[in-house]
């Protein structure tokens, strides 16, 4: 601990710190640009310009100068820092003057108005006319991708963005060239990005040089209503806020959890707006004729309640989509156990993970921040990048801690850091268990190694074989022990850890997601679309809301609502239980999922015990506690791991593969929206879309 | 009047041998193993004793500096890097050394990076240089040949010199910056603290010294530390080279004692002020980021760190740009201000913006297109700029113009009365607004 003084206000702060947060500790406030809490210090906008006593006769910048490198007075006293002085008052007005005169005055058409740092540091911190007579600087705008707008008069040079996609995005693709008053910030040749976490720049840049493309000029931050939630685009569950204008979203803004994503989303969670807008199901529609023509709810519910009466309960099944939430689940699950069926399923890509292998054995366990922790790190069947891009920032600020050893089995790709490719499949694993490849030493020297298993090793006919393996591997290297738990399993759909925690899985004698296409006569689609639906045979009720490769094959569509439209629980990939919130109504007759299947319960003389959401939580916290506890892990026990190491198996000799094959195009708002569809083109590309 | 003997640079007009061979003939590589054989302690309370300051312009003193150097190893290497980028206008003193006498900087490596254990030592050579490179490679190459560096030499230390090739930016001229562009990247100097001695290159302890200032310290050693000291006053001793440029009859390089007077250097080394002193309008003293100084304020200056700073002015490297009175001096200025512009990397605020808004001003300022309050916001601007930014180029930038309105104020009032009262003939009136 440091004892300083600041403005006379004597306090202890941590030695690690900056003059700048030892002022914030002391309750003085200092503006700033460039400074960022997650970026490397820059110390280039000369803001944050302090005075401290003793030193030299000119302030110094508080973000770069730690309070160990400040001396006390000559009879020992702390030292003293100054933020109200004529010096620093002078120094601030001083930098604020040149950060304006070559910044255009165009708050009035700029997007960022409203939320502006150099609007509000001018109005606090500026003095109140100008003194520049000469011609502004004009800069050309850049093209640097579809996502982020630029206005480079704008720009103030405080390289947050150059830092942030250097060091946590993991690109060198954005720099500043040019010097002195020339210096222009740039890609390449204005090429577009190629990061997933791009969008971040919009919410770092301090002014309106970097703004949101597809939100430009659409509305005013004061206009906005915001509603904090959570994201579905992937297992990650981003904490999010959803910023609504009447019934439209317009724009999605990350928030900040530690735990989870700090203060990043990727793209997709950002950009996915305009697909909640396009391509929704706003009414019921009923298949007449060979096609799907609208009509009444009634009707709707009248063809279903035809299709399913006398068809006993092993012919009817439900498919739970990667998009629903707990809730919606739950109902679906207690209208087929009502309906007496046990072909339920929340797994469409085929995963073999099963409730009753032990939570443990499908949770991401040592946790999204226990990433920091961990000292050795092997990949298996899974690309982070394209699976959770959020989660792979974490991977990456590892990596770049100090030696972090990563080794990849599966496909070989771009993972924004460097790591050992120690083989593409099955054959790998079995190495690195029997110890022949040299990095099996590496995971057992780590004190805390780490195991991160995807999707594309456990959706294979051997999966379960696969995942004993990596159970067997992290026992063998002490990656489970009772203090850490290092297997970690990695989701790509937001739904599918609360529908395991939920038992939405074939009960005995049950079919599975794909066995239910051709082996049932009725089958409800939870907004699940993400399957092949060419060889279908059964009556399908597609329960969703967007016109997707599932609305297409249903006999039967019931307009649901998308994840800002309702209020629900989500589990992310480490277990954690989170609540979203409702930014705004379904379109036209479209309904909220756990409403459409109560009222669809009575129709079919089923009805479901519960006439509100809160009714519903109540039964569903009654019968699984720890839905109850938001923001909470109900740890695994990795007593269930050490079953799992030892079920065996065989395994097929063949690679691992992502599921992910578009990152830009995992589901049916993202299919929906012109923004994605624009990403991925370029991404299928490769980025090499001429600049305008 | 420095004797030939006292002189350090003894081939600096490249008139006599500069080869290895015609070095040692001259008295350099003299006994370089014994002085090593004394120990670190020696050489660096040596070099402190001389009381040898940086000649790179800030004048900070050279053992003190090496003396921050970590005693014993950490582990990591430490490093020594020769500051030869010089481009300040005015200055041509390291171009000399490089060219005619690179065995004095050769040696001077050697004997520093002894003093604070480094192994290697870079120089850093300025882009424009190529044939002084040249010659310096030629030099080192030689003494490589000869079994003077390099592993296992015959000095019993081993250490190898690398010359680094700059791209011709003034900035990379400051020591950080230096350092970032020695790593490959881009010119911009480092935040301070942590200074170089702790984390400089590649995160290594490291000291940058000036070329001047390390190629004379194996004459120091080898005459003794009060030799040096004998010369000048107390806190500005030593021998230096002196740069003469501009209006004098002769422009010279020379070496000269510390503490000879302006009137004596024009008069012994540059043959006269063009047109006699009445003709001296002002000088700047020591390269271009130096305040100019009245002629008048001239006439009994003592040529040393001290003497400059009576007049208000500065000592810089000692490359003194001497204006007669043909000189528009705010024209002159106008070109310093427009170089500065031209050299600032950039990277924070008060420099990247205020440099292109001073020169702006200075270039209406030099028709007399300008308002006279515009001075005294000019002013302001300086005092914007100078102490608020990362290194000191923007103070660099600062004080020429600083000096200008300090000493020619009413130079420029002039100009603004005379363009006001000629208002219709510059057509101004007749601009239409676009």
């Amino acid at each position: 601990m440091a004892k300083l003084k600041v403005d006379g206000k004597e306090i202890e702060v941590p030695d690690h710190f900056t003059l700048l947060q030892a002022c914030e500790e002391a309750g003085a406030e200092v503006p700033r640009f460039c400074f960022h809490e997650r970026l490397s210090v820059a110390g280039n906008c000369r803001m944050c310009l302090v005075e401290v006593k003793g030193g030299p006769p000119k302030p110094a910048a508080s973000c770069a100068m730690g309070v160990r490198d400040l001396r006390p007075g000559p009879n020992g006293e702390p030292p003293e820092v100054f933020t109200t002085t004529p010096m620093v008052k002078k120094a601030r007005e001083g930098v604020m003057e040149f950060l304006l005169i070559n910044h255009p005055l165009d708050c009035p058409i700029c997007d960022q108005g409203g939320e502006c740092d150099l609007q509000d540091q001018a109005m606090a911190f500026g003095i109140d006319s100008s003194r520049y007579a000469e011609n502004k600087r004009a800069v050309e705008d850049k093209y640097i991708g579809p996502l982020v707008k630029t206005i480079m008069n704008r720009c103030i040079h405080c390289t947050r963005c150059v830092r942030f996609t250097t060091e946590v995005a993991g690109i060198t693709e954005l720099g500043l060239i040019g010097r002195g008053e020339d210096a222009e910030i740039t890609t390449y040749l204005e090429q577009a990005m190629t990061s997933e976490l791009q969008g971040n720049v919009v919410d770092l840049c301090p002014v309106g040089a970097l703004t949101s493309k597809p939100f430009a000029f659409t509305a005013r931050p004061w206009e906005l209503n915001k509603t904090e939630s959570i994201d579905v685009m992937d297992a990650v569950g981003s904490a999010i806020r959803v910023d609504t204008r009447g019934r439209e979203v317009m724009r999605i803004l990350p928030r900040v959890n530690e735990e989870i994503n700090e203060e990043w989303i990727s793209d997709k969670t950002r950009f996915i707006w305009d697909g909640l807008k396009t391509q929704r199901l706003d009414r019921p529609y009923v298949r007449k004729d060979g096609r799907l023509q609208p009509a009444s709810w009634a009707d709707a519910f009248g063809a279903i309640k035809a299709a399913v009466a006398g068809k006993p309960g092993d012919r009817i099944g439900a498919i739970a989509g990667d998009l629903a939430s707990v809730e919606e689940i739950y109902a679906l699950r207690e209208l087929m156990t009502a309906l007496g069926s046990k072909n339920i399923d929340c797994r469409q890509d085929g995963s073999v993970l099963d409730p009753s292998l032990g939570r443990a054995s499908y949770l991401f366990n040592p946790t999204i921040e226990g990433i920091e922790q961990a000292d050795a790190l092997l990949i298996v069947g899974a690309n982070p990048r394209l699976e959770a891009a959020v989660l792979n920032a974490r991977i990456r600020k590892r990596w770049r801690m100090d030696n972090f050893p990563i080794g990849v089995i599966g496909v070989e790709g771009e993972l924004r850091y460097d790591y050992d490719y120690l083989g593409a499949g099955t054959d790998t694993l079995s190495a690195l268990i029997d110890g022949s490849l040299s990095f099996a030493e590496k995971l057992k020297k780590a004190e805390r190694p780490m195991i991160i298993v995807g999707q594309g090793a456990l959706s294979r006919a051997d999966g379960l074989a696969v995942l004993s393996a990596v159970a067997n591997l992290a026992e063998s290297v002490g990656a489970v022990t009772a203090d850490w738990n290092g297997l970690a399993v990695l989701h790509t759909a937001a739904a599918r850890v609360g529908g395991l925690d939920l038992g939405f899985v074939p009960g005995e004698g049950g079919k599975t997601a794909a066995e239910m296409l051709t082996g049932t006569d009725v089958l409800f689609l939870l907004g699940a679309d993400e399957m092949d639906f060419s060889n279908k045979t059964a009556f399908t009720v597609y329960i969703g809301s967007h016109g997707d490769n599932a609305a297409h094959v249903a006999d039967v569509i019931l307009p649901g609502a998308t994840y800002t439209e309702k209020s629900g629980t989500w589990v992310n990939t480490e277990g954690r239980v989170q609540l979203g919130n409702r930014a705004g109504f379904a379109p036209g007759d479209a309904r909220e999922d756990w409403a459409i299947l109560r009222a669809l319960s009575d129709v079919l003389g089923k009805k479901l015990p519960f006439d509100s959401l809160v009714q519903l939580r109540a039964k569903l916290h009654a019968a699984h506690p720890h839905f109850a506890a938001i923001d909470e892990i109900a740890a695994g026990d990795i007593a269930d791991l050490s079953a799992l190491a030892k079920k065996g198996g065989t395994m097929a000799n063949s690679g691992f593969a992502s599921p992910i094959k578009d990152f830009y195009l995992t589901n049916p708002i993202a299919r929906a929206s012109a923004v994605m569809a624009e990403c991925s083109a370029l991404a299928r590309n490769n980025f090499k879309a001429a600049a305008e | 009047m420095l004797k030939d003997q006292d002189r350090i640079f003894t081939n600096i007009y490249g008139t006599k041998d500069k080869s290895l061979k015609g070095a040692m003939a001259r008295g350099h590589w003299d006994g370089t193993k014994q002085l090593l054989e004394k120990g670190r302690d020696w050489i660096i309370n040596e070099v402190k004793a001389s009381g040898l300051r940086g000649r790179g312009g800030a004048g900070f003193p050279t053992g003190l500096k090496w003396s921050f150097m970590p005693k014993e190893s950490d582990g990591r290497p430490h490093y020594l890097v020769v500051n030869a980028d010089e481009s300040e206008p005015g200055t041509c003193k390291d171009r000399d050394i490089l060219r005619h006498d690179p065995h004095t900087l050769i040696e001077g490596c050697v004997v520093a990076s002894f003093a604070m254990g480094a192994n290697a030592a870079y120089i850093y050579v300025r882009g424009e240089f190529i044939r002084e490179r040249e010659a310096l490679q030629a030099a080192i190459d030689e003494c490589y040949d000869a079994g003077l560096l390099g592993k296992n030499n015959k000095l019993g230390y081993d250490i190898d010199i690398y010359v680094h090739h700059g791209a011709g930016a003034y900035i990379c001229g400051e020591e950080t910056a230096l350092l970032e562009s020695l790593e490959g990247k881009k010119g911009q100097p480092r935040l301070k603290p942590p200074f170089p001695a702790n984390m400089g290159l590649y995160g290594c302890p490291t000291t940058v010294n000036n070329v001047e200032s390390i190629a004379v310290t194996p004459t120091i050693l080898r005459r003794g530390a009060s030799w040096f000291s004998s010369f000048g006053r107390p806190n500005n001793v030593g021998t230096k080279l002196f740069m003469m440029s501009g209006h004098v009859n002769r422009p010279c390089t020379v070496e000269e004692a510390m503490g000879i007077s302006f009137k004596e250097m024009v008069e012994k080394h540059g043959g006269g002020i063009r047109g006699g002193w009445d003709n001296l309008l002002a000088v700047i003293p020591g390269g271009a980021s130096c305040p100019v100084v009245k002629a008048e304020d001239m006439m009994n200056v003592t040529l040393d760190f001290d003497g400059l700073r009576e007049v208000k002015s500065s000592f810089g490297t000692g490359g003194m740009i001497i204006m007669d009175r043909s000189t528009d001096i705010i024209k002159a200025i106008w070109r310093i201000s427009a170089f500065f512009k031209h050299e600032s990397c950039g990277q924070c605020t008060p420099c990247r913006e205020g440099t292109g808004w001073m020169m702006r001003v200075m270039e209406r300022m030099v028709k007399g297109n300008a308002q006279k309050r515009e001075i005294d916001m000019l002013f302001d601007v300086t005092k914007q700029i100078e102490g608020h930014t990362i290194c000191a180029l923007g103070d660099a930038a600062a004080w020429p113009i600083q000096g200008l309105i300090r000493n020619f104020r009413p130079e420029i009032e002039a100009r603004i009365d005379q363009y006001t009262a000629n208002a219709m003939a510059h057509g101004a009136v007749l601009e239409a607004a676009e």
